[in-house]
C-alpha cells in the first residue's frame, strides 16, 4: 500500500502540462535518435544532456525529457533493424532476424507495429518489476559501509564488458583509465590538485559530460567521416514498402504467451550485473526458438521472432534501472549515460535516494510508464513518419550532430577549452573503437572514479589505516567473489557465445 | 602490431601517471591513506593490461588506408579551428563553415554542402539562441 501511495505522489508531479510536454518532445526525439543510423539511445542522451542543462530546466523537467529520450530511442532501435536489416543499436540485432523477413514479405508495417507493442509490454511489465523490486534492494543497500561500497563499485567495473565481453584486458585497460582521468583535479579531501599541471581550467576536473560527448558522439562522426562510399556505408539500402500497420489480432495473440515469457527472461537479465540488453535480446529469442518454434518458422518472418528480442530488451532495459537507482552503479551503457543525467542535476542516485528524494524517485518512476504508454500512442499511427527519417543521409545528419554537440558544450561553461578536451575525446573514442577497446568503461570510470576512492580512503580511514578492513565483513567478501567470477567468466565462455550469436544470425540471413 | 603500439602508449602513460602521482604535494592535514596511493593503484592496474597488450595482441583491426587517416586528422584540425575561431568570428559565421566543410567531406555536393552549413548554423542559432535563450559564442558582429 505504501509502495502504491508513493507511486501515486510520484504520478502527482510527472503529471503537470510542462512535464507532459517534455515527455511527448522526449519521446518524439528519442525515437527519432534511435531510428537514425548512428545515434543510439547513449549518443542521443549524451547529446541532449548538456542542452537540458544549459537550458536550465528543473530537475523533474530535465529528468523526464531525457528518461523519455532513452525509453523513445530503444522504442526506435528496432525500425532500421526491420527496415535496412541494420540495427539501430546493438540490443536491436536480434529484432533483425525475423524482422527484416517480415518486411521482405511486404509485411514491414504489421512487423513494426508487433515490435511497438512488444517493446511496450516488456518495457511496461519490467517498470512494475521495477517498482516492486528497487525499494527490496535498497533495505539492503542501507547496510552497506564504505568498504562494501568500494566493493560494489569494483564489482560493477567487473562485470560490466558483461558475459560476452571480447577481450577482459580491454575492459580493465578502460576502466583504469576512466578512474585515472576522474583524479584528475582538486583532490576533495585534503584540497591539493592532482594532475592538473598547472592548467586553472583542470582544477575542477574534467567534467564528464565533455568526455561522454566527446567519446560517443563526435567519434561516431569520425567513423562516418572514415566509411563514407565503402560497402560499410548503410545507406544504400534498398526502399521498402511499409504494407498495412496495424497487425491482425490472431498474430497479436499467438505472441501474448511469447511476450509474457521473454518480458521475466529479460527483467532479470537487466537487473543481473553485466547481462544488459543485448544478452536479454538474445537469451530471449533463443529460449522462444526452443519452446514454441515447432515448424522452424523462426528467421523466416515469424511474428513470435520479432515479438521475443523486442520484448527482451526492453524489459532488459528497464531491469537495468534497478541496480541504478538503488545502488547508484550502472550494470549497462545506457544506464550509465542515465546515471550522468542525475549527477549533472546534482542528484546522487542509490538508496539514500529513495529516503531524501522520494519526489524524484517516483517521479521518474511516474515519467516512465507515462512515456511508455505515449509511446505506444505515438509509434502505431506515426510509424510511416518515423520511417521517413530513416531517409536522412548521414552526410547532412552528421554536421548537424557535431555542431549540436559543440553547441551543448559550450554552453556549459562558455569556455574553448572544453571543446578542445571534447576533440581530444572525439579523436581518442576512434581510436580506441578501432582497437576494441570499449568505450562504456571510460565513461564510468569518469563517472564513479571520485566516489570510489572516497569508499576506499573512508573504509581505510575509519580502520584507522589497516587495509584489511576492505576484505572484512562477508558482504565484501561476497562481493568481491562475484566480481572476480564476473570478471573471468567471460574468458572462457565468451567465445563460445559470440560464436552462436554470430551463428544464429547468419544461419537466419543466409 | 596495433596491438603492441597501443600496450607500449599504455605503459608509458602508466609510468607517467605514476610519477606525477607521487610528486602530488600533501598538505598537513591528510587521511590515513593521503591523495597519492589510490591514483597509483590506478596506474598499476592500467600498466599491467597494458603489458598484456604487448605480450598478446588481438588480430589486427581494419585500419582505413592513409587517404581516409588524412581526411580524419583534417577533420578533427577544422573542428579545432572552429573551437578557437568561435569567440573571434562569432557562431553564426564559424558554425556555417565548419557544418558546410563536414558536409561536404561526407559525400556533399557543393552547393548541397552551402545549404546543410547555412541552414545548420541558422537553424541552431533560431532555435537555441533566440527561442530557447542559450548563450551561443558572440562575434565582433554580435552573433
Amino acid at each position: 500500500m505504501e509502495l502504491l501511495a508513493s507511486l501515486g505522489d510520484g504520478f502527482a508531479i510527472a503529471i503537470s502540462w510542462q512535464n507532459l510536454l517534455y515527455a511527448l518532445l522526449g519521446c518524439l526525439l528519442g525515437t527519432i535518435m534511435g531510428a537514425l543510423p548512428g545515434l543510439g539511445p547513449s549518443n542521443g542522451v549524451a547529446i541532449l544532456i548538456p542542452l537540458a542543462f544549459t537550458l536550465g530546466l528543473d530537475a523533474t523537467g530535465a529528468l523526464i525529457l531525457l528518461t523519455s529520450v532513452y525509453y523513445g530511442a530503444m522504442y526506435g532501435g528496432r525500425i532500421s533493424s526491420i527496415l535496412l536489416n541494420i540495427p539501430g543499436d546493438e540490443p536491436a540485432m536480434m529484432t533483425c532476424l525475423d524482422g527484416y523477413p517480415m518486411a521482405r514479405k511486404g509485411q514491414a508495417g504489421e512487423a513494426l507495429a508487433l515490435s511497438g507493442i512488444a517493446s511496450f509490454v516488456g518495457a511496461f511489465l519490467s517498470t512494475c518489476g521495477l517498482v516492486l523490486l528497487a525499494p527490496q534492494l535498497v533495505k539492503v543497500a542501507l547496510l552497506f559501509g564504505p568498504a562494501e561500497y568500494f566493493a560494489l563499485f569494483a564489482l560493477a567495473f567487473a562485470t560490466l564488458g558483461g558475459i560476452s565481453a571480447k577481450n577482459q584486458a580491454k575492459s580493465l585497460f578502460a576502466a583504469a583509465l576512466g578512474i585515472m582521468l576522474a583524479m584528475i583535479g582538486v583532490d576533495t579531501q585534503t584540497g591539493v590538485p592532482r594532475f592538473t599541471f598547472g592548467e586553472v581550467h583542470l582544477y575542477d576536473g574534467i567534467d564528464f559530460l565533455v568526455a561522454i560527448v566527446g567519446l560517443f558522439a563526435l567519434s561516431e562522426v569520425f567513423i562516418f567521416l572514415e566509411h563514407r562510399g565503402t560497402e560499410k556505408d548503410a545507406t544504400t539500402g534498398p526502399r521498402m514498402e511499409i504494407g498495412r500497420i496495424t497487425p491482425t489480432w490472431p498474430m497479436i495473440q499467438s505472441c501474448i504467451p511469447t511476450m509474457g515469457r521473454t518480458s521475466i527472461l529479460g527483467f532479470i537479465s537487466g537487473v543481473l550485473p553485466g547481462a544488459g540488453a543485448s544478452l536479454g535480446s538474445f537469451v530471449s529469442y533463443s529460449m522462444e526458438k526452443k519452446l514454441v518454434d515447432r515448424d522452424g518458422t523462426f528467421g523466416t518472418g515469424d511474428p513470435r521472432g520479432v515479438a521475443a528480442p523486442e520484448t527482451g530488451n526492453n524489459a532488459a532495459a528497464g531491469g537495468a534501472l534497478v541496480p541504478m537507482l538503488a545502488l547508484g552503479v550502472p550494470g549497462s551503457g545506457t544506464t550509465a549515460v542515465l546515471l550522468a543525467v542525475l549527477l549533472a542535476l546534482n542528484i546522487t542516485p542509490g538508496p539514500l535516494l529513495f529516503q531524501q528524494n522520494p519526489d524524484v524517485v517516483w517521479g521518474l518512476i511516474a515519467a516512465l510508464f507515462i512515456g511508455n504508454f505515449m509511446l505506444l500512442a505515438l509509434n502505431i499511427p506515426m510509424v510511416g513518419l518515423f520511417t521517413r527519417v530513416l531517409m536522412v543521409p548521414p552526410r547532412i545528419l552528421m554536421p548537424i550532430v557535431a555542431m549540436i554537440s559543440f553547441v551543448g558544450i559550450y554552453g556549459i561553461s562558455g569556455s574553448s577549452f572544453d571543446l578542445m578536451v571534447m576533440l581530444i575525446f572525439g579523436v581518442a573514442g576512434w581510436a580506441l573503437r578501432k582497437l576494441e577497446v570499449p568505450l562504456v568503461p571510460i565513461i564510468l570510470g569518469t563517472l564513479l572514479g571520485n566516489e570510489m576512492e572516497v569508499n576506499f580512503r573512508r573504509a581505510v580511514t575509519i580502520a584507522d589505516g589497516d587495509y584489511s578492513v576492505l576484505i572484512s565483513s562477508p558482504l565484501t567478501i561476497v562481493l568481491w567473489a562475484i566480481a572476480i567470477i564476473g570478471f573471468i567468466i567471460p574468458i572462457f565462455v565468451s567465445s563460445t557465445l559470440r560464436r552462436k550469436m554470430k551463428k544464429d544470425e547468419r544461419d537466419l540471413t543466409d | 602490431m596495433s596491438d603492441r603500439i597501443f600496450g607500449g602508449i599504455g605503459l608509458v602513460i602508466a609510468i607517467f601517471f605514476a610519477w606525477q602521482a607521487t610528486l602530488i604535494q600533501t598538505s598537513f592535514i591528510s587521511d590515513a591513506v593521503g591523495p597519492k596511493t589510490f591514483p597509483i593503484l590506478l596506474a598499476v592496474l592500467l600498466g599491467i593490461s597494458s603489458v598484456y597488450f604487448l605480450l598478446k595482441p588481438d588480430p589486427e583491426p581494419d585500419w582505413p588506408r592513409a587517404g581516409r587517416f588524412a581526411e580524419i586528422a583534417f577533420a578533427a584540425l577544422v573542428l579545432l579551428a572552429y573551437g578557437q575561431l568561435l569567440p573571434e568570428i562569432g557562431f553564426v559565421i564559424a558554425t556555417a563553415l565548419t557544418a558546410g566543410y563536414l558536409a561536404w567531406r561526407l559525400g556533399s555536393k557543393p552547393l548541397e554542402a552551402v545549404i546543410v552549413g547555412v541552414g545548420t548554423s541558422l537553424g541552431i542559432f533560431v532555435i537555441f539562441k533566440l527561442l530557447l535563450g542559450l548563450s551561443l559564442a558572440e562575434g565582433p558582429l554580435g552573433f
